[in-house]
């Protein structure tokens, strides 16, 4: 919200564009602020979401060990239990893998990776469907034609299926040393690709809207150039739908490279995130080493639950009709 | 539209009644499915191994791994020693029907031996073959040979007429655009017939009841369920949805040892881990290899903590080895098992010594499919790896993709299991492995290494017909072998089976090959 | 409606056909087929002849129109892996998926609908909250993490249901099922769960958003005014009024259903299309990615084409709304 009445104020706009008014914005800030204090679930999905992705984000600091680090792993350190347990060990908190390598510092690696990959991937497809939108809407004819048929292709393929085909000819087709440092990237890829859609469709519907006002006209008149008039006037209008869509998609992102890294085709072993921790540890699910897979679950969950729960209160804050 | 619904459930009724008949049913979940119902297509012990409940060879197995008669009732060799004459059992047939004759074995010989065939190399002194009459064959071998009766073990038998039939008589080769008839399709002489089978889900087999032996066994069906995952294999065993497995994963032997209802058979499988290395010029990186120095080879010897792995990736439950080849296996000496010793400051000096660049990177190639926990000892060994300086990068993938590479030499360092199958000789990891590729040899000489002396007493050994005398040259080679840390061996892997309570006799054999047509289960179950 | 029939099922097509050429695409030049279908002994003069044996020397139009052509007769290849026609191992698989997302689309209605006007009746009730944040709980658990705890709880601690399989199936014609038998019925029971948990949220909120705004309509109140029983309005006018949207939502959340199993399958070691297409994926086994790709999109596509056509055919109005839109669209 606050970057789009920054672009409003720091536009040069011309006299003749009248002012999107920031007081509303200002009003709707405040109306969500306030929704959002009386809301303790929000409340509680923000502070877990904030202190998932600090200490994910201080992982190289606070954790006690470099899971990524292959000469760090020591086998005679292998599948300790956590710490209440009898046979636990300082310093690791929720027990080691049959690697050795502690669960706790995967967990937090694993988060990071998880985190990133999710939100670069709703960026990657924010910003490609904002401007693809944008273009179809605002200049329709045959660009218009070209993206809303791409993305009709795309969207009549289930979205799992997208990201798994790319990650799989990607790694089928990659030598063994660019695999593992692609691995994040193509993933990012992978999942925005089937995601970008949704955004380009309704800011399409806005654009279509606005480009036949009398302002846009006018503005395109006195030949204020096209893309100002997107990023100053069409796109603050249809940043609220936008928003909410990308909050919920940005859970969904993360559950998808979960599911991807479990079904193997995701981040390799040797670079765990959340998923590829589920998959190792599935496989230990009868030899008591329950720890290497109930801990990453667990915190899988949560990360996606407060992603979703201020998706949901951010849906029904901005919907006046659920008021 | 009614009495259709009726038919449909008098259709399924049937179905049911005639699973609920009174049926011995051993559920086998293996822990990956057979490549294809031709075992000429896909050379690998396990399809031979279960299509052997389908097809047979000349000779087999008894059940103290002793070599007997069974297509062929005797043998002699002819005056000039490479000639082989087998007369053959009389009154076999095919599951379709048709006789076992000489000129089944003469197809099915050419069929193995073929230019396009993988398991080429599994009949390496084979030149041709010649029906002498209905019940007799000649064999002539390109010189005198001591171990054909061991290869025929493992060559299976089809049958001419039906191979003719079905444009079958050149092994499966998709290339040809066509799907091959045998894959999908068996017809031998064995004790269970094929019913049905969707790769990678299910294959039934059902009781040959025309079989020529009398039967050891008392299933009427065998389903086989691949199980790739080793949890659910543990869950169905201890819930009873399969019987039998022939992959019980060691890290949960203790758990399936505890359940009431489960009986677990372990011993060490005869199969013995090595690290293989490439010798070509460059690596896969288009560095300069280092491999080809022995000092190196050693120096990667040195750094992995044998004992550690034993104790915690193998459970205890592996030996550790020196030598490439099992105790068990001719050929073997305890000399040949000497270690030398885990010793990571060693192993630095050694790179050092031979100038290796610090974080030197190469590619280590393991499967996920492949040995007893592979992935957990390929991630280990590429730990210990890295702390002397080097940077191997993991590439762990199914055996059928990984495959290619390693045969095409497109990757570096790699692991290999070698069991001496078919032959349980030590001249089969010197003829296939160690010696220089050549023809039908060094088929899986990955590493592309040449050393005459090795190869001049293999080749010694292939003609020696004196038990003592080629058992003499053969420990030689390994000692060469050894010397110079071609392959670097790690243990010889742990073995578990296990069977359900209800699964009264299943014997174990040290080649981890399951032969059913031993095995019975409870008829009340 | 003719026009907007011809017109809907020529969109599906151009879609179909889009999807074709990524199939084919990736068919053609990821993995060299020649390289993966020769045997490792074949000569340069094999491949050479295979090459143009297989027609990979042809143009990309030629190419593509054959690769089009064999598909819409069903024929997509050999599989490189289990050297057999593809079309027959999918279709070998595709009764397993199908009875699978069919008694997951069944508990997702069953258990769905009713706790949908549950939360909608009583709005704001503590109930209805604790629903609310189940539904919630069930959009952000991972199906595979359901999956294995479900394994966890009633296959490894209680042993009440089996953990993988389908259990014994009973074939009519080529189709086998698993519903016929005790051991196939409890063996669905377990992936079907885990399968319909995220469609179950789902359609809860469908029918709870769709409940209240009917449940404010104008002739809810009138039906309130004339006295009839809050219980029976509730149930029974509104929501049948919801129901349309739901099943409207159901037939085109199916594929997606289908493309899900997949994860399910690979838990549960289902034998369906998704562990068919997952193990092709693990062995580059691009015939049967393709082929899987074509049909999921394909059963895609007709369904969404399907309800697009059925609402069509019951309010003439999105005809026209439809016939506008696309218009607009050029």
């Amino acid at each position: 919200m606050k970057n789009t009445s920054d672009i409003t104020k720091g536009g040069t706009a011309s006299p003749l564009i009248p002012q999107k008014p920031s007081r509303l914005t200002k009003l709707r800030e405040s109306d969500l602020w306030f929704s959002f204090w009386s809301h303790p679930s929000a409340i509680f999905a923000a502070a877990l979401l904030a202190f998932v992705t600090i200490t994910a984000f201080l992982a190289p600091f606070i954790s006690p060990q470099n899971p990524y680090d292959l000469g760090a792993l020591e086998l005679w350190n292998s599948e300790i239990p956590p710490i209440w347990d009898a046979q636990g060990q300082w310093p690791y908190l929720l027990g080691t893998d049959t690697q050795g390598r502690d669960i706790l510092s995967a967990i937090l690696y694993g988060s990071r990776i998880s985190l990133i990959i999710g939100f670069a991937s709703v960026i990657l497809a924010l910003s490609v469907g904002l401007a693809l939108g944008l273009i179809a809407g605002y200049f329709g004819g045959w660009a218009d034609n070209i993206i809303m048929r791409i993305g009709d292709v795309l969207l009549s393929m289930p979205f799992i299926l997208i990201a798994i085909l790319i990650t799989a000819v990607a790694s089928a087709s990659l030598p063994t040393g660019l695999k593992d440092v692609l691995a994040a990237p193509i993933l990012i890829f992978a999942i925005a690709v089937p995601s970008w859609v949704q955004y380009a469709r309704t800011v399409r519907a806005s654009a279509m809207v606005e480009a036949k006002k009398e302002y846009v006209q006018a503005a395109k008149l006195i030949r204020v150039k096209s893309w100002r008039i997107m990023l100053n006037h069409i796109l603050p209008n249809c940043m609220t739908p936008i928003m909410v869509a990308a909050t919920l998609n940005f859970g969904l992102a993360i559950l998808s490279e979960a599911t991807l890294s479990f079904l193997g085709v995701g981040m390799p072993p040797d670079q765990p995130s959340l998923g590829t921790l589920i998959r190792i540890g599935n496989q230990y699910l009868f030899s008591g080493l329950w720890w290497i897979v109930v801990f990453p679950s667990i915190q899988l969950c949560l990360i996606v639950l407060s992603v979703n729960m201020i998706g949901d209160w951010l849906r029904d804050a901005l919907n006046p009709k659920l008021r | 539209m009614k009495t259709r619904n009726l038919l449909l459930i008098s259709a399924a009724l049937a179905g049911l009644s005639g699973a609920a008949q009174a049926e011995n049913v051993l559920t086998w979940g293996a822990n990956r499915d057979i490549g294809s119902l031709d075992p000429y297509s896909y050379g690998d012990s396990f399809t031979i191994n279960v299509l052997n409940h389908v097809y047979e060879g000349l000779v087999r197995y008894d059940k103290d791994l002793k070599i007997e008669p069974a297509l062929a009732e005797s043998w002699e060799i002819l005056e000039d020693n490479i000639t082989w004459r087998f007369h053959l059992r009389e009154g076999v047939t095919f599951h379709n029907g048709n006789p076992f004759t000489a000129e089944d074995v003469v197809a099915s010989l050419t069929r193995v031996s073929d230019e396009t065939s993988p398991l080429k190399g599994n009949l390496p002194a084979y030149v041709s073959s010649e029906v002498v009459d209905d019940l007799t064959v000649d064999v002539t071998l390109n010189g005198t040979y001591p171990l054909l009766l061991n290869d025929l073990t493992n060559i299976h038998i089809f049958d001419n007429e039906w191979m003719t039939e079905n444009n079958a008589l050149k092994p499966t080769d998709i290339g040809a655009g066509t799907e091959g008839y045998a894959t999908y399709n068996a017809n031998g002489t064995g004790p269970f017939v094929v019913e049905s089978r969707q790769p990678d889900a299910k294959t039934v087999f059902v009781v040959n009841p025309d079989w020529w032996d009398e039967p050891q066994h008392n299933l009427d069906r065998i389903e086989l369920t691949p199980v790739t995952s080793a949890a659910t294999r543990v869950a169905a065993l201890l819930s009873g949805e399969i019987n039998f497995t022939n992959d019980a994963p060691v890290q949960d032997l203790p758990r399936l040892a505890a359940a009431p209802n489960v009986k677990v058979l372990e011993g060490v499988d005869l199969r013995t881990v090595m690290i293989g290395f490439p010798f070509r010029e460059t690596l896969t990186t288009g560095e300069a290899n280092p491999f080809k120095d022995r000092n190196v080879r050693e120096a990667l010897y040195r750094a992995i903590d044998l004992d550690l792995i034993h104790q915690r990736v193998m459970r205890g439950k592996s030996r550790i080895a020196g030598a490439t080849i099992a105790p068990e296996i001719p050929g073997y000496v305890e000399a040949l098992d000497d270690l030398p010793g885990f010793d990571p400051d060693a192993a630095r000096n050694l790179l050092a010594e031979a100038g290796v660049p610090e974080g030197l990177e190469f590619e280590f190639n393991c499967l996920s499919d492949g040995l007893v926990n592979e992935e957990q000892f390929c991630q280990a060994i590429a730990s210990m790896w890295t702390r002397i300086g080097l940077s191997p990068k993991l590439d762990v993938a199914p055996r059928a993709v990984q495959s290619p590479k390693r045969t095409n030499g497109a990757t570096d360092v790699y692991t290999l299991g070698w069991a001496t199958l078919p032959l349980l000789d030590s001249y089969s990891p010197l003829l296939q492995i160690f010696h220089s590729k050549d023809g039908n040899a060094g088929v899986f000489n990955w590493g592309d290494w040449s050393y005459p002396e090795v190869d001049a007493l293999i080749d010694a050994a292939g003609s020696e017909l004196d038990l003592t005398a080629r058992l003499n040259l053969q420990t030689q080679a390994l000692q060469i072998v050894k010397d110079e840390m071609i392959m670097i061996p790690l243990h010889q892997q742990p073995m578990a089976w296990a069977v359900t309570e209800n699964v009264a006799d299943m014997p174990l054999f040290s080649d981890n090959k399951p032969r059913l047509w031993f095995a019975m289960v409870d008829s009340d179950s | 409606m003719i026009a907007f029939l011809i017109k809907r099922t020529a969109n599906a097509a151009f879609v179909m056909l889009a999807v074709a050429l990524l199939a084919f695409v990736i068919f053609r030049f990821f993995g060299d087929p020649v390289e993966m279908m020769v045997n490792e002994q074949a000569t340069q003069q094999d491949r050479i002849e295979l090459r143009e044996r297989l027609g990979l020397n042809d143009g990309f139009v030629t190419q593509y129109t054959r690769f089009v052509t064999n598909a819409v007769q069903g024929d997509f290849g050999i599989s490189y892996r289990n050297q057999q026609d593809v079309m027959v191992l999918i279709k070998d698989r595709f009764p397993a998926t199908f009875e699978l997302v069919l008694v997951a689309t069944v508990i997702s209605l069953v258990v769905g609908i009713p706790l949908g006007v549950l939360t909608a009746v009583h709005r704001d009730s503590r109930l209805a909250n604790i629903l609310q944040l189940g539904s919630i709980i069930g959009v952000s658990l991972p199906s595979f993490v359901v999956g294995i705890l479900l394994i966890l709880a009633f296959s490894v601690s209680l042993g009440w249901l089996p953990a993988f399989g389908r259990g014994d199936t009973v074939d009519i014609g080529w189709w086998s099922t698993g519903l016929l038998t005790p051991s196939g019925r409890m063996a669905l029971i377990l992936p079907s769960l885990s399968l319909s948990t995220f469609q179950i949220t789902l359609v809860m909120r469908l029918v709870r958003a769709e409940m209240l705004e009917t449940l404010r309509a104008d002739y809810i109140k009138f039906a309130r005014a004339r006295g009839v029983p809050i219980r029976r309005v509730q149930w029974r006018h509104a929501l049948r009024n919801c129901l349309m949207p739901v099943i409207t939502l159901t037939g085109m959340q199916i594929g997606n259903l289908i493309a899900f199993a997949l994860v399910t399958e690979t838990v549960f070691q289902w034998p369906g299309m998704g562990l068919l297409f997952i193990q092709a994926v693990t062995f580059v086994d691009i015939p049967v990615m393709a082929a899987y790709l074509m049909i999921v999109s394909f059963i895609f596509v007709a369904l969404n084409t399907l309800v697009d056509i059925t609402y069509a055919w019951v309010d003439p109005r999105l005809r026209d709304d439809a016939a506008r839109a696309g218009g607009a669209n050029g």
